[in-house]
């Protein structure tokens, strides 16, 4: 039977037919959707872990013990993982190991964009990348065949356009689920420096096998048209190079560390004019290049971004029709290569903090006190855009509480005004680090922890403090008050984050104390209501516009009627517009 | 490109696009065709601007559609039709619910929801239906239904029978919001053949 899947799904779907027994994640766009889709299935023990280091611990942890494992996150989580990850390699596995890095090309929703295949040459591991639903589910097979074979953990690396697009797959059934018998065996998993030093050979050992296998691999195949002009690509990019260039030959890569080297100069030998298209950097092309063999990629595609077909008709095309006229493209292509003018110009509409959302009102409060705001990663992210405008640095999980350390002992002046921002699961994920840092160094900075009991940003994952498993078992609470005593912070405050008065005097309170301090905010992220309270009502408005200052979308303003409308469906009845009209127009419904 | 079928769903987040665009893709596998979809979301419930791609036909490469390469643009907002018109081919069509749903950056007043954009899209665009799909889902008895009329404009405009159509619903949508959505459905349809 054939479904159309997302990549996602289809590794997920993989995961079940192929044998893993044990799955783990911290969720990340676009990766999330894979330990979603594997919780589906309850033959695999799946779970949310506070971080990607600890999720790549827990996978290694299960090899070790013998079940097939997968680990997924997005690019940016392999940096988190990196310090197993680069272990794991010299270690090797017991039962199968894939690592899965869910890159974002173009940065859909991202704070950079790197080129995750680095990864494998530097840490010495394999690297498959698919270019559909279907290979994506067949490559967890190969890579679990590779794993156990070649004793190493694998890298599956995807990209948005995989994670996210929806194609056919067949649809097999699950293979027995084994777990191999458990021996003790330190000389290879024990990595202390002598028995490092044994495996760093093995290493490279391992490296020169691979790349026989890859000469081999089916995964690694030609498609021979045309001799005039030859294309070597990888992942998405050969779809894109299918549909640009149907009459070129083509060398598709599935398996991109270690290249097959004899593959590929048997292959330029065979095409006169050839090219390297791939997404990022140019990996592929680099180590072409030091074959000796001549390609051109870079110099005609941009190493940033998402290619598409139009993007290689134009630049490929026009290098094409100058290089080789004889393969000149045709018509039909050159139509698509004209640049389409955009004729409307349409304000933009960027995603926004929800009606009802509880960081809307903390925001509104920190604005008006004028503080420096050292943020994080979640959707109070979205706090930067205008009105709030409530943030002034961003730069990775858990960063606002270290940052801010780092702020205050540059410049001791920021200690009376400056406040770190961070959600409830991504000081689960590495804020708990920082906030032993606050106090271990001395510092006197204020962390509002925004705790909206879930992780909202990538859909409502559960994480340590909201008392439920992926796997939707009841389990116990973090209490983020109690953590931070324990941690030394003797001043924890917990607030309504939908009272502003309290709010307000709470943030001026511990700004002002020299000393750390940790508030906690809390109400539900607003898609988590289910019985949604009355909308507010707007009456006699004076037409001053403060109300707007908050943003909430469920708010505009009439400019006819000269008053505010509230926008009754998408209203909460929150009531943090009502604190904020000095008139009274905005009441409770039916007050 | 030859033989492949290209559609864009836009819209807003929360309006529904992406299970309009599976239902087409059910469609379109019950006629035996390759389909790809592509959709970029993770911040799709958060009111921003929501694209999902689908093409189809006997085989297809990229997930993605090029620019000036759009059959039919199926707009759940006319500011997202007005926002997404380049990506038409020349002789496309566009189908765009007259429904106003404006960006934070108006809200706040900080933009203008510009007023011509139904004058605009006719003057530009060869094939534009507009139709009031809020009301027409409203009348059918639930006013979420607005993208599955709108699926029913879409059916009025391709060569595939109306049954197919009804299997994909009863496939993709819940069992008690079915015989809503039938309703929503056929009132798109019978909006865009009278
Ligand atoms: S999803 Fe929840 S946390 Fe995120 S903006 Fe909406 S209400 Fe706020
Ligand atoms: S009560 Fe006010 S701030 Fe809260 S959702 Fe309704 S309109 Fe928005």
């Amino acid at each position: 039977m054939k479904a159309l899947l997302t990549g996602n799904e289809a590794i997920a779907r993989g995961a079940y037919e192929y044998g893993i027994s044990v799955a783990a994640a911290y969720p990340g766009t676009p990766s999330t959707e894979i330990l979603e889709n594997i919780s589906k299935y309850p033959e695999i023990y799946s779970q949310w872990s506070p971080n990607e280091k600890v999720a790549m611990e827990v996978g290694v942890g299960a090899s070790i013990a013998g079940a097939r494992t997968l680990v997924a996150m997005k690019h940016v989580g392999v940096n988190v993982a990196a310090d197993p990850l680069f272990t794991a390699a010299y270690s090797g596995v017991r039962g199968g190991l894939i690592l899965v890095s869910a890159d974002d090309p173009g940065m859909h929703s991202s704070q950079n964009e790197q080129d995750n295949r680095h990864y494998a040459p530097f840490a010495k591991i394999p690297m498959l990348e698919p270019s559909d639903s279907q290979e994506a589910k067949d490559m967890v097979k190969l890579a679990l065949e590779i794993s156990e074979t070649f004793d190493t953990p694998v890298l599956l690396r995807i990209t948005t356009r995989i994670a996210h697009s929806q194609s056919l797959v067949e649809l097999g059934e699950p293979m027995e689920r084994e777990i191999k018998p458990y021996t003790k065996d330190a000389k290879k998993f024990v990595m202390i420096p002598a028995h490092a030093r044994t495996r760093r050979v093995f290493l490279e050992e391992r490296d020169a096998q691979l790349a026989t296998f890859s000469e081999q691999s089916a995964a690694n195949f030609v498609e021979m048209r045309q001799q005039s002009f030859g294309i070597i690509t990888s992942g998405v990019s050969y779809q894109y190079v299918k549909e640009a260039f149907p009459q070129a030959s083509v060398l598709r890569l599935g398996i991109t560390h270690p290249i097959p080297k004899q593959k590929i100069m048997d292959f330029a030998n065979e095409v006169d004019t050839l090219f390297v298209v791939e997404e990022l950097e140019p990996y592929l092309e680099n180590q072409i290049k030091a074959l000796g063999i001549k390609v051109v990629g870079k110099d005609l595609l941009p190493p940033y971004g998402e290619l598409s077909v139009s993007l290689l008709q134009k630049n490929l095309g026009a290098y094409l029709n100058v290089a080789n006229p004889s393969v000149a493209v045709t018509t039909e292509q050159s139509n698509i290569m004209q640049e389409v003018q955009q004729p409307f110009t349409a304000p933009v509409r960027p995603p926004v903090m929800c009606p009802g959302c509880p960081h809307r009102g903390v925001f509104y409060v920190i604005k008006q006190l004028k503080l420096v705001v050292s943020g994080d990663i979640g959707c109070y992210t979205l706090g930067t855009m205008p009105p709030l405008e409530a943030m002034d640095t961003c730069i990775c999980m858990g960063a606002s509480i270290s940052a801010a350390v780092g702020m205050e002992k540059a410049n001791p002046e920021l200690a009376g005004k400056l406040v770190a921002v961070i959600g409830d699961s991504t000081f689960m994920h590495s804020g708990v680090t920082g906030l032993m840092d606050v106090v271990y160094n001395k510092t006197a900075a204020t962390i509002i922890i925004l705790d909206n009991s879930i992780t909202a940003m990538t859909g409502h994952q559960y994480h340590p403090g909201t008392g439920k498993t992926l796997m939707n078992e009841d389990s116990p609470t973090v209490d983020f008050a109690a953590l931070a005593k324990s941690l030394g912070v003797r001043r924890v405050a917990e607030v309504d984050a939908f009272d502003l008065e309290t709010v307000k005097k709470v943030i001026q309170e511990e700004v002002a104390a020299p000393e750390p301090s940790v508030i906690i905010a809390r109400q539900p992220c607003a898609l988590m209501l289910k019985g949604q309270t009355e909308a507010v009502v707007c009456e006699d408005c004076k037409a001053c516009r403060v109300c707007l200052r908050i943003g909430c979308p469920a708010l505009s303003f009439d400019e006819e009627g000269k008053t505010v409308v509230v926008n009754k469906p998408l209203c909460t009845g929150c009531n943090v517009c009502i604190q904020i009209c000095k008139f009274g127009a905005l009441r409770k419904g039916g007050a | 490109m030859s033989g492949v079928l290209n559609i864009l769903f836009v819209g807003v987040g929360g309006q529904g696009a992406i299970l309009a665009s599976k239902i087409l893709s059910h469609v379109a596998l019950s006629k035996g065709w390759d389909v790809k979809l592509s959709e970029i979301h993770g911040m799709a419930q958060r009111g921003g601007s929501v694209v999902t791609q689908v093409r189809m036909g006997e085989i297809v490469f990229s997930p993605t559609i090029e620019a000036g390469d759009v059959h039919i643009l199926v707009a759940f907002e006319k500011l997202e039709a007005y926002r997404w018109a380049h990506m038409l081919k020349k002789d496309g069509k566009a189908i765009v619910n007259d429904q106003r749903i404006e960006p934070l950056p108006v809200l706040i007043g900080a933009a203008k929801y510009p007023d011509s954009i139904l004058d605009d899209l006719n003057s530009s665009i060869q094939n534009v239906t507009v139709i009031p799909a809020l009301d027409l889902a409203t009348e059918a008895g639930n006013a979420k239904a607005t993208n599955v009329v709108l699926m029913g404009i879409l059916a009025a405009h391709m060569d595939i029978p109306l049954e197919r159509w009804q299997e994909a619903l009863e496939a993709k949508v819940p069992a008690k919001l079915l015989e809503v959505n039938k309703k929503a459905f056929m009132a798109g349809y019978n909006f865009a053949v009278k």
